[in-house]
């Protein structure tokens, strides 16, 4: 028997294992190639994306006409903010988002047959096979902003903040990526899942904000149950505030229970998918 | 083939002439349908037009940590004009004006049926297409409006304390005015891109920019009020561009921010700009059409 989740063949089957490695290279490869052929296409792509970026910047820029803060942030502290977002976006952007929007999607026509049947793990297939290029120009945008923001900081970060950052910027995607596929995945019992970007656009929304800016009878909620139940309050905030106040005594009680939360997401996720499966009945005739 | 009890044919069958169809009729039978498309998918809606009250969570508490910051370093209590409180009652307002003005999937689903030939079906049929879709919009809103009332109901009365009381009955149908203009601008704006599908084959990116300017320019993410001070004239251009009128500037009618001669002028411009799109609406459509080719069944 062969397990329908995880793609492993019971012992009847062939101890075929695939490589990885090699067929992410594969996938992105092929997506290169792809959105090469179609030329004008990924240049349009690139410049939109880039001028949401630019328009999100702009917007804080604006804000910061009439204050020289927002909640404990400077201006350069809070670009540092924005920059992390803008970093775990693209990423997501770039790896998962086609990928689980086009899952959903799958699973309603009954297209999900073929990705079952293939010999790899299908959460991997379905989470990673199409990589959206164009989106990376996000993470070159949010590097610039951040060598930008870096610089005019009264003090720069240490080399363990910066050597903890690349770390807990994954960390972060992680965790979206969970609540993601989560959530596409519901659509096993949901059917049409129209809702699921806005829903997704809308938990996410939370994340984008300093932690700080929840406080109050109706905040302290929020940030408990954006950091605990739901964590992507850290997906943020956790990497941003190890270059933007390396010095906070609140940071480390957060990076420790940040990883505890990515690694409890990921598995939440991984049985949601499972279950998800396991409920999964073809569409096609 | 049997027909349903409640089949009433079009055209009545007794007269031997061939029979105009009352045009009141298709309408009130077009929105009948879209009404009733509507709702087949009302749980999927309920659950949206909640969410869609999340992100002015974000904006609360966001606001409160700036006004906060601003009234600690120079003891101000205002940023353009706005207190606080009238800048939360903004974005409250601005949910209502998009409510009305935004239209999502308009455009892309004309310019879809142009690029894969559904269109024809309008124009062999007596059907008008712009007239479908609008009538298909009103039937989307109102239901969206009987849904949404709840929710709406619910955030305003939890947030009544950030209004100072109802306005005066002036400036309530101004409001109710431009309101009903911002629909039909929203409207005929988005259509008119959708439109333009008769000569380009892909309007998506067209439509990301409109969407990026609307986000930014309409006063749906800040009051335009905050670009006053800025240079190049950033505040004069978008004021005199039509976009405002999509979220800003009913939000301001109501909060009273456009009062006397600035109204009565305000609500003429958007009288003025939503005519303009309701003419350049009718002009791409008969130009494309006349454009138009279809082939195949």
């Amino acid at each position: 028997m062969r397990d329908i989740a995880t793609g492993t063949m019971g012992e009847s089957g062939s101890p075929f294992r695939p490589s990885y490695g090699k067929v992410f290279f594969t996938f992105a490869r092929n997506s290169l190639v792809r959105d090469m052929t179609f030329r004008s296409n990924f240049i349009i792509e690139s410049i939109t994306s880039l001028s949401w970026m630019a328009m999100n910047l702009a917007y804080y820029i604006l804000i910061y006409q009439f204050t020289v803060s927002i909640a404990g942030w400077s201006k350069m502290e809070y670009f540092l903010f924005l920059a992390t977002t803008l970093f775990v976006n693209a990423i997501v952007q770039a790896l998962f988002m086609p990928n689980c929007e086009e899952f959903s999607e799958l699973i309603r026509t009954g297209g999900l047959d073929f990705a079952l049947l293939k010999p790899i793990d299908t959460q991997f297939l379905v989470s990673l096979h199409k990589i959206n290029w164009s989106s990376l120009w996000g993470a070159l945008f949010a590097a610039g902003l951040m060598g930008y923001a870096l610089w005019f900081l009264p003090e720069m970060p240490g080399p363990v903040a910066f050597l903890l950052y690349p770390f807990y910027l994954a960390c972060g995607v992680a965790i979206m990526y969970s609540l993601m596929i989560s959530l596409a995945a519901t659509s096993v019992w949901l059917g049409r899942n129209q809702t699921l970007y806005d829903f997704w656009f809308y938990i996410t929304n939370f994340s984008r904000y300093p932690l700080e800016i929840y406080r109050g009878a109706v905040g302290d909620p929020i940030r408990v149950l954006f950091t605990f139940i739901i964590p992507v309050l850290i997906v943020v905030n956790v990497p941003a505030r190890l270059l933007a106040k390396p010095l906070d005594g609140q940071n480390w009680p957060l990076a420790v229970f940040a990883l505890f939360a990515t690694a409890a997401s990921l598995w939440l996720s991984r049985l949601v998918f499972t279950k998800a499966m396991r409920s999964y009945r073809s569409a096609s005739s | 083939m049997s027909l349903p009890a409640n089949y009433a044919p079009e055209f009545d069958a007794s007269d031997h002439s061939p029979a105009r169809p009352n045009r009141l009729r298709i309408w009130a039978t077009m929105l009948r349908i879209s009404i009733e498309e509507r709702l087949v998918y009302r749980g999927d809606f309920a659950l949206g037009t909640l969410m869609r009250f999340l992100p002015l969570l974000t904006q609360v508490f966001m606001w409160s940590a700036i006004f906060y910051a601003v009234r600690r370093a120079d003891g101000a209590s205002t940023i353009a004009g706005f207190t606080y409180e009238e800048m939360i009652a903004y974005y409250l307002l601005t949910q209502v004006s998009r409510a009305f003005s935004s239209m999502p999937g308009l455009a892309s689903v004309i310019a879809l049926q142009i690029r894969n030939g559904e269109i024809k079906k309008y124009l062999i049929q007596p059907v008008d297409l712009i007239g479908f879709l609008l009538l298909s919009r009103i039937a989307h809103k109102l239901v969206y409006y009987v849904v949404a009332a709840g929710p709406f109901a619910l955030v305003f009365y939890l947030c009544r304390d950030y209004f100072s009381g109802w306005p005066d009955a002036t400036t309530i149908l101004a409001f109710l005015a431009s309101l009903v203009m911002a629909f039909i601008m929203g409207f005929f704006m988005e259509a008119t891109l959708g439109l333009l599908g008769f000569w380009l084959l892909e309007v998506s990116s067209l439509l990301f920019i409109y969407m990026l300017f609307t986000f930014f320019f309409s006063g749906h993410m800040f009051p335009i009020d905050m670009l006053d001070g800025l240079p190049w004239h950033l505040g004069t251009i978008v004021r005199a561009i039509p976009l405002q009128y999509l979220a800003y500037f009913p939000a301001a009618v109501f909060l009273g921010k456009i009062q006397g001669a600035d109204l009565a002028w305000g609500l003429g411009l958007q009288l003025f700009w939503t005519v303009t799109f309701i003419v350049l609406c009718r002009v791409t459509f008969n130009l494309g059409v006349r454009r138009y080719s279809g082939y195949g069944g």
